[in-house]
């Protein structure tokens, strides 16, 4: 059992409710499926990302991190923003940009912050934390990282966020996250925070020696290497064990104002 | 109107400039010294542009890019006028950017740059300021450059559009303790105000409140610890920032 904050659609201020092992939500004593509740996403501060920031990912990127343009591998973390319009909910469509026929499924744990987060030590870094949830930092591929990727990164519905935020006192190892990525129900990616180049805490640190982090901030902790390329059509479930599921479907920019996943097809699914 | 965010006597309160004097919102006048400013928007998103004038991009050994270089800003970074900007010790290269702060007025998804004015409520001035220090060649300008704490001011006003008869022919100066370190006019601009609106909405939707840094022109210069930074755009008005040294801080 955890505890977990979901903020239903329509719901000013987020509802606590409790996430039963067989994953069920309960609140206030009546029991639902994930799917029977229109969720919008958990939070609706600055969502700061991080690249580089899986081992995997920084080899892939191998010499090519001594060449230029780079000539030398990160130093400090590098972040990013993914901004308010690219929020998205549980259950959306996200959008296929016209002229795009592929974009790149970015599954990542997201850290929200409990408190303001200044010149934090690792050691106490965990008290600034909140809890954990799901996001899908949706990319379109480009193969640079020289210049910042606002135009890859920053389009609308371009961050699927959710299903909620489990509190981190119900976590018992936030350094194991294990993340799937199921592609039309097929597993295309698998990893763990266990691989990450900076932990949760020495993230927390290295940031914000250079900025402050603010309550309700979400920060994605990276994407893994080898992340899957999904087209209009296709159905992205990213499964956490311990958080829950984040499912959501693509489509064509002209379509996705008019939704997502249906709960039948979605439920179907599960 | 010009229009500000001030803190008097303990309170928030909106202003506006009446013949040189501040107006708060409930009609009193105040004296500039019983005030301090704040940011006089709380933006949205915002857009910094980087190499946005081709002198500056000289300056600095690149070329002007062939498609505008766009990183984006957190609220941590902003400050108001008269606000201090902390240098820290190991760094030996930080520079103001005085630029022309464009915020949007209402939604904008693909708008031609002909309709792009339609869409800007207003403009102010934002000092950028860059530690070079800590630049990577990872998403450069990465945010430990140009996203720290308080190292964005803007202000002191926020201009209406239509007060500003033509955004693109005007002057911007720095000075440091007096004297003026650059000096550039936004007609040299590499995108103009229309091009960036009609870049960035061709790709995602703008909305109320959303600002573009447009750049900054040649002429920046390392500043030190005490410092008096004055960023001025012609019609907009003079933005004073101090930098302050780890000495400031007690921790």
């Amino acid at each position: 059992m955890s505890q977990v904050k979901l903020h239903l659609s329509g719901q000013k201020k987020p509802t606590e409710a409790t996430l039963q092992s067989n994953n069920k939500i309960e609140v206030n004593g009546a029991t639902y499926s994930q799917n029977d509740l229109q969720l919008d996403a958990p939070i609706d501060g600055t969502i700061y990302g991080v690249i580089l920031n899986y081992k995997g990912a920084l080899e892939e990127l191998g010499s090519q991190m001594y060449e230029a343009p780079h000539k030398q591998p990160p130093q400090a973390p590098i972040l990013y923003i993914k901004p308010a319009n690219t929020m998205n909910a549980p259950n959306r469509a996200v959008p296929m940009p016209s002229g795009e026929t592929q974009l790149e499924v970015g599954a990542s744990i997201g850290i929200v912050i409990g408190k303001t987060a200044c010149k934090v030590t690792e050691s106490d870094a965990m008290e600034y934390v909140q809890g954990y949830t799901i996001a899908n930092d949706i990319s379109i591929p480009h193969e640079s990282v020289y210049r910042p990727a606002v135009k890859y990164k920053a389009r609308d519905g371009f961050c699927p966020i959710g299903p909620w935020v489990v509190e981190k006192e119900s976590i018992k190892n936030p350094d194991d996250f294990k993340l799937q990525v199921y592609v039309n129900d097929e597993l295309r990616q698998e990893n763990s925070t266990m691989n990450l180049v900076r932990s949760i805490p020495k993230l927390i640190q290295d940031i914000t020696e250079f900025m402050t982090l603010n309550e309700g901030d979400l920060l994605l902790t990276g994407v893994p290497e080898n992340a899957p390329l999904v087209k209009a059509g296709d159905h992205v479930k990213i499964s956490v064990k311990g958080i829950g599921v984040l499912e959501n479907i693509i489509k064509h920019e002209s379509d996705w104002m008019l939704g997502g996943v249906s709960n039948e097809t979605s439920s179907s699914r599960i | 109107m010009k229009r500000a965010r001030v803190v008097y006597k303990g309170s928030i309160y909106k202003a506006e400039e009446q013949q040189g004097n501040i107006k708060l919102h409930n009609g009193l006048f105040v004296s500039e010294d019983d005030i301090e400013w704040l940011p006089p928007i709380e933006p949205g998103t915002v857009f910094a542009l980087g190499l946005n004038y081709s002198d500056h991009a000289n300056e600095l050994s690149f070329k002007a890019p062939e498609e505008p270089l766009v990183f984006l800003k957190g609220p941590n970074t902003f400050t108001g006028h008269r606000s201090q900007t902390h240098r820290p010790s190991d760094v030996t290269h930080m520079h103001y950017e005085c630029e022309l702060g464009v915020v949007i007025g209402k939604q904008a998804r693909n708008v031609k740059r002909s309709d792009a004015y339609d869409y800007v409520a207003g403009y102010t001035i934002g000092n950028d300021y860059a530690f070079r220090d800590y630049l990577e060649n990872y998403y450069r300008p990465n945010l430990r450059v140009k996203n720290r704490d308080h190292s964005t001011p803007l202000g002191p006003w926020f201009v209406d559009a239509s007060d500003i008869v033509d955004p693109m022919n005007l002057q911007l100066r720095t000075y440091v303790n007096g004297e003026m370190t650059q000096e550039g006019s936004t007609k040299d601009m590499v995108f103009g105000i229309p091009s960036l609106i009609e870049y960035l909405s061709g790709f995602m939707t703008l909305n109320p409140g959303d600002m573009i840094l447009t750049g900054t022109p040649k002429g920046t210069v390392d500043t030190k610890v005490g410092d008096e930074v004055v960023t001025e755009i012609e019609g907009i008005g003079s933005l004073h920032n101090t930098i302050i040294g780890d000495d400031e801080f007690i921790y």
